[in-house]
C-alpha cells in the first residue's frame, strides 16, 4: 500500500517487541492485556447482540415470528447476562482502564500484573461456561436469576451459568483490587489525588464497587447453585427460607453494579469534553467527589427494584427517597460538563460526538429512573417496556456510547494510527439515530402498558415495536461499520504522533503506541488535570 | 529494575522495595475487605432467619457440641499466635524458628480441620443432620432446625475451604523460608499470608457464638 510510515515500525513499542500467540496469551504488560480483554468483549458483544437482534424480528409480530416463547425466554435471558457481565462490566475498566490506569498515574505497569493476567483467564473462563450453558440447555431466568424460578422450579440449566457469572465475578474483583493499590501507591511524583484526571476518579469509584459488591453476587449464585444440587437452602420456602431474600443480596450487588457500567463512562466523557472543549473541567472537585458519592449512595437504593416484591412499605419509602438522591451526584456532572462546554472551544471530532450523544442520552435515562424510582408511578410502569428503555437509555446510550468514544479517543494511542474521521462522525451519528429509534418508542410500550419478558404482545403496539425493530437494524449498522474502519487503520491509517488531540495527560506524553514501560523516564507531575491555558488552544 | 549493589529486588513496576511492600500490603487488605463481604452475605441471612425462627435455630444450635467447638476455637487462637510468631521470626531473620513456627501453625490448621471435618461434620452426618442428604430431625420446628443446619454446613464450609487454602499457602511460605528465601529485607510474603491468616481466625471468632452458644445454654 501507499507510503507506510516509518516510525511506528522502527522503534520498538508494546505491540512489536514481541510476536507470536505465546507472547500475547503469556503477557503480562497491562498494554497487551487491555487489547485481550478488548477482543474477547467484542466477541461477547457480538454473542449478546445477536440474540438482541434474534429478539427484535420476532416482535415484529405481536404473535411472535419466530419463536417457540420458551425459546424467546432464552434470548432474552442470554442477552441480558452476557451483556451485562461479559461486556459492559468489563468493558471500560478492563480494556480502558487497563490501558490507562498506569499510564495516567505515570507508572510502568499496575501492581499485581500476573494477577491482571489471571483475571483475563477467570474472565474466558467464566465466559466460556456461560457460553457452554446457553448452548446446551439454555438459561431462560433472565440475568437476574430470581428465585426459586432458578432453583425449585427450574427449567433450563441455570447451575453451569450461574457458576459462569460467579467465576467472572473473581476477574472483576482482581481487577478493582490491580486498579485501587495502583492509584493508591504507584503515582508518580507530583501526581497528587488532585492532579488526577478525572477518569482516575471515576475508575478508582468503580474499582471499590467492584470490590465491595461483587463478592456479594459471589456468595448468593453460590447460594443459588447449593440450593440447586442439594434441592435444600436458605432461600426454598420449603425450609422456611424467603425467596425475596435473594432478590435482596441480588439487587444489593446489582443495583451498585449498574453502576460499574455507567462511572466508568462518566470518567471518559469527562476527558473528552475538557479535550475537545480545550478547557478546564467545570468544578473538577465536584465531579471527582460526586463519582464516590455515587459509589456510596449506589449501595443504599437497591430497594428500588423491590417495590412490588412485598417489601415493607416503609422500606420502599426510604429507597425511593434515597434514589432520588443518587440521582443528584449524576446531575452534578451533567451540568459541569455542560458548564465546560460553555465558551469552549470546541471541536466535533468522532470521540466528542459520542460523548455529546452520551449526555443527552444518560440525561433522559436517569429522569426516567427517577420516575421509576416515585413508588405510585411504578406499580404503572414496574416490569414494562419502560424499565427497559430507562436502562438502555443509560448502559446502552450512555455506557457503550462512552466506551465508543473512548474507543474513538484514545484508539491513536493504542495502536499509533488514526481512523478515517468521516466514517466515525457518520457512525457515530447513525448509533445516535438508530439508538434513539429503537429505545424511545419502548418508552411508549411500557408507558402503555407493554410488559417486558413476553414472546407475544396485543396488536395494538404492533407499529411502536416494528419502529424499535427498524432502529434496532440502524443500530447494527452503525456498531458494525467502526468495526471496519478501525481494523482498517491498524495497517493503513496514517501515523498518529503522540499527541494527535492536543490533549493534557501523561498518557499524550509518551509515544504511540508507547513502550513495554510506558514512560522512558518516569514522569514529573507539576500541573493539575486539563491545565489547557489559552495558548494552547490550538486552531485548525 | 533491581538494585545491584544489596540484595533486595523488587518487580519492574515499582519503584522500590517499599513500595512494592506497601501494594502487597494494601492489595492484601483490599482483598481482606472482599472477604468481608463474602461471609457478611451469609451472616446477613444468618442474622435474618436467626430473628425469624428463634426456636428451630435455638434447638439446632443445641445438637452441636459446644465443647468440642470451643476446643477447635482454642487451636485456631493458638495457630494465630504461632502465625505472628512466625512473621517477626521472618523480620529478624530467624530461618530455623521461622519454620518451626510455620510448621506448628500448619499443624494447628491441619488439627482445625479434623476436628471440624471428622468429629464434628461426620458426627453430625451420622445423627441425620445433613439437610438434603439424611436430615431426620424429629422433634418441633424440624424446618427452621433444617434451615439452621444449612447455614451451619454453609458457613464452617465456607470457613473450612478457607482454611484449607490457608494451609496451602502455608505450606508453600515453609518451603520457601526452608531455602532461606525470607530476611529483614524480604518477608512480605510471610506478612501477608499472616494477615490472611488471622482474618480466618476471626472469621471463627464470630461464628463460634452465633452456632454453638445461642440460647442461653450456659
Ligand atoms: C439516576 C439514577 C437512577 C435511578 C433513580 C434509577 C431507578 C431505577 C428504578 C426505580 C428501577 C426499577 C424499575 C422497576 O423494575 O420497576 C430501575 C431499573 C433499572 N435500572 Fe435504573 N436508575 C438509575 C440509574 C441507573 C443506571 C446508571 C443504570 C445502568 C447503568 C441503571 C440500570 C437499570 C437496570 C438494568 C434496571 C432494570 C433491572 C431489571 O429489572 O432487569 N439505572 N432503575
Ligand atoms: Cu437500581
Amino acid at each position: 500500500m501507499a507510503t507506510a510510515p516509518v516510525e511506528i515500525d522502527t522503534r520498538v513499542h508494546y505491540l512489536n517487541v514481541s510476536y507470536g500467540i505465546k507472547s500475547w496469551l503469556l503477557t503480562t504488560d497491562h498494554k497487551r492485556i487491555a487489547i485481550l480483554y478488548m477482543v474477547a468483549i467484542t466477541f461477547f458483544f457480538l454473542v449478546g447482540g445477536v440474540a438482541a437482534t434474534l429478539m427484535r424480528i420476532h416482535l415484529i409480530e405481536p404473535n411472535g415470528a419466530i419463536f417457540e416463547p420458551g425459546t424467546y425466554n432464552k434470548l432474552f435471558s442470554t442477552h441480558g447476562i452476557v451483556m451485562v457481565f461479559f461486556f459492559l462490566i468489563p468493558s471500560i475498566p478492563a480494556v480502558l482502564g487497563n490501558f490507562l490506569v498506569p499510564m495516567m498515574v505515570g507508572a510502568r505497569d499496575v501492581a499485581f500484573p500476573k494477577l491482571n493476567l489471571l483475571s483475563w483467564y477467570i474472565f474466558m473462563a467464566g465466559g466460556l461456561l456461560v457460553l457452554y450453558s446457553v448452548i446446551w440447555g439454555g438459561v431462560d431466568t433472565g440475568w437476574t436469576f430470581y428465585t426459586p424460578l432458578s432453583t425449585t422450579y427450574l427449567n433450563s440449566n441455570v447451575l453451569s451459568a450461574a457458576i459462569g457469572v460467579f467465576v467472572a465475578g473473581f476477574s472483576s474483583i482482581l481487577t478493582g483490587l490491580n486498579f485501587v493499590v495502583t492509584i493508591h501507591k504507584m503515582r508518580a511524583p507530583g501526581m497528587t489525588w488532585f492532579r488526577m484526571p478525572l477518569f482516575l476518579w471515576s475508575i478508582y469509584a468503580t474499582s471499590v464497587i467492584q470490590i465491595l459488591g461483587t463478592p456479594i453476587l459471589a456468595i448468593t449464585l453460590a447460594l443459588v447453585a447449593v440450593e440447586r444440587v442439594f434441592h435444600v437452602g436458605i432461600f426454598d420456602p420449603a425450609v422456611g427460607g424467603d425467596p425475596i431474600l435473594f432478590q435482596h443480596m441480588f439487587w444489593f450487588y446489582s443495583h451498585p453494579a449498574v453502576y460499574i457500567m455507567i462511572l466508568p463512562s462518566m470518567g471518559v466523557v469527562s476527558e473528552l469534553i475538557a479535550c475537545f472543549s480545550k478547557k478546564r473541567i467545570f468544578g473538577y472537585s465536584f465531579v471527582a467527589f460526586s463519582s464516590i458519592a455515587i459509589a456510596v449512595i449506589s449501595f443504599l437504593v437497591w430497594g428500588h427494584h423491590m417495590f412490588l416484591s412485598g417489601q415493607s412499605v416503609y422500606a420502599g419509602i426510604i429507597f425511593s427517597a434515597l434514589s432520588f438522591a443518587v440521582a443528584i451526584p449524576s446531575a452534578i456532572k451533567v451540568f459541569n460538563w455542560t458548564a465546560t462546554l460553555y465558551k469552549g472551544s470546541i471541536s466535533y471530532d468522532a470521540p466528542m460526538l459520542y460523548a455529546l450523544g452520551f449526555i443527552g442520552l444518560f440525561t433522559m435515562g436517569g429522569l426516567t429512573g427517577l420516575f421509576l424510582a416515585t413508588l405510585a408511578e411504578d406499580t404503572h410502569l414496574h416490569d414494562t417496556y419502560f424499565v427497559i428503555a430507562h436502562f438502555h437509555y443509560i448502559m446502552v446510550g450512555g455506557a457503550v456510547m462512552g466506551y465508543l468514544g473512548g474507543i474513538h479517543y484514545w484508539w491513536p494511542k493504542i495502536t499509533g494510527r488514526l481512523y478515517n474521521d468521516a466514517w466515525a462522525r457518520l457512525a457515530a451519528a447513525i448509533v445516535f439515530i438508530g439508538f434513539n429509534l429503537t429505545f424511545f418508542p419502548q418508552y411508549m410500550l411500557g408507558y402503555l402498558g407493554m410488559p417486558r419478558r413476553y414472546a407475544i404482545y396485543s396488536p395494538e403496539f404492533q407499529v411502536l415495536n416494528v419502529m424499535s425493530s427498524a432502529g434496532a437494524s440502524i443500530l447494527a449498522v452503525g456498531y458494525a461499520i467502526p468495526l471496519v474502519y478501525l481494523i482498517w487503520s491498524m495497517r493503513y491509517g496514517p501515523e498518529a504522533g503522540p499527541n494527535p488531540w492536543g490533549a493534557k495527560g501523561l498518557e499524550w506524553q509518551t509515544p504511540s503506541p508507547p513502550p513495554t514501560e510506558n514512560f522512558e523516564q518516569i514522569p514529573i507531575v507539576t500541573e493539575e488535570a486539563y491545565a489547557y491555558g489559552a495558548k494552547e488552544v490550538q486552531v485548525g | 529494575m533491581a538494585d545491584h549493589h544489596s540484595s533486595v529486588t523488587w518487580s519492574h513496576q515499582f519503584e522500590d522495595a517499599g513500595q512494592q511492600h506497601e501494594a502487597a500490603s494494601l492489595g492484601m487488605w483490599v482483598f481482606l475487605a472482599t472477604e468481608v463481604m463474602f461471609f457478611g452475605g451469609l451472616f446477613c441471612g444468618y442474622t435474618i432467619y436467626r430473628n425469624q425462627y428463634v426456636a428451630g435455630f435455638v434447638a439446632g444450635s443445641h445438637e452441636l457440641n459446644a465443647v468440642i467447638g470451643a476446643i477447635n476455637t482454642a487451636v485456631l487462637i493458638c495457630s494465630s499466635l504461632s502465625m505472628a510468631l512466625a512473621v517477626r521470626a521472618a523480620q529478624l531473620g530467624k530461618r530455623i524458628s521461622l519454620v518451626s513456627c510455620l510448621i506448628v501453625t500448619i499443624l494447628l490448621g491441619l488439627t482445625f480441620i479434623f476436628v471440624k471435618l471428622y468429629l464434628e461434620w461426620w458426627h453430625d452426618y451420622q445423627h441425620g443432620f445433613a439437610p438434603a442428604l439424611n436430615f431426620t430431625f424429629a422433634g418441633p420446628n424440624t424446618r427452621s432446625v433444617e434451615l439452621f443446619f444449612c447455614f451451619y454446613f454453609l458457613m464452617t464450609g465456607v470457613h473450612a475451604l478457607h482454611m484449607i487454602v490457608g494451609v496451602g499457602v502455608l505450606s508453600v511460605l515453609t518451603v520457601k523460608a526452608w531455602k532461606g528465601r525470607y530476611g529483614p529485607d524480604h518477608f512480605n510474603s510471610v506478612e501477608i499470608a499472616g494477615l490472611y491468616w488471622h482474618f480466618i481466625d476471626i472469621i471463627w471468632i464470630f461464628l463460634f457464638p452465633l452456632l454453638y452458644l445461642i440460647g442461653g445454654r450456659y
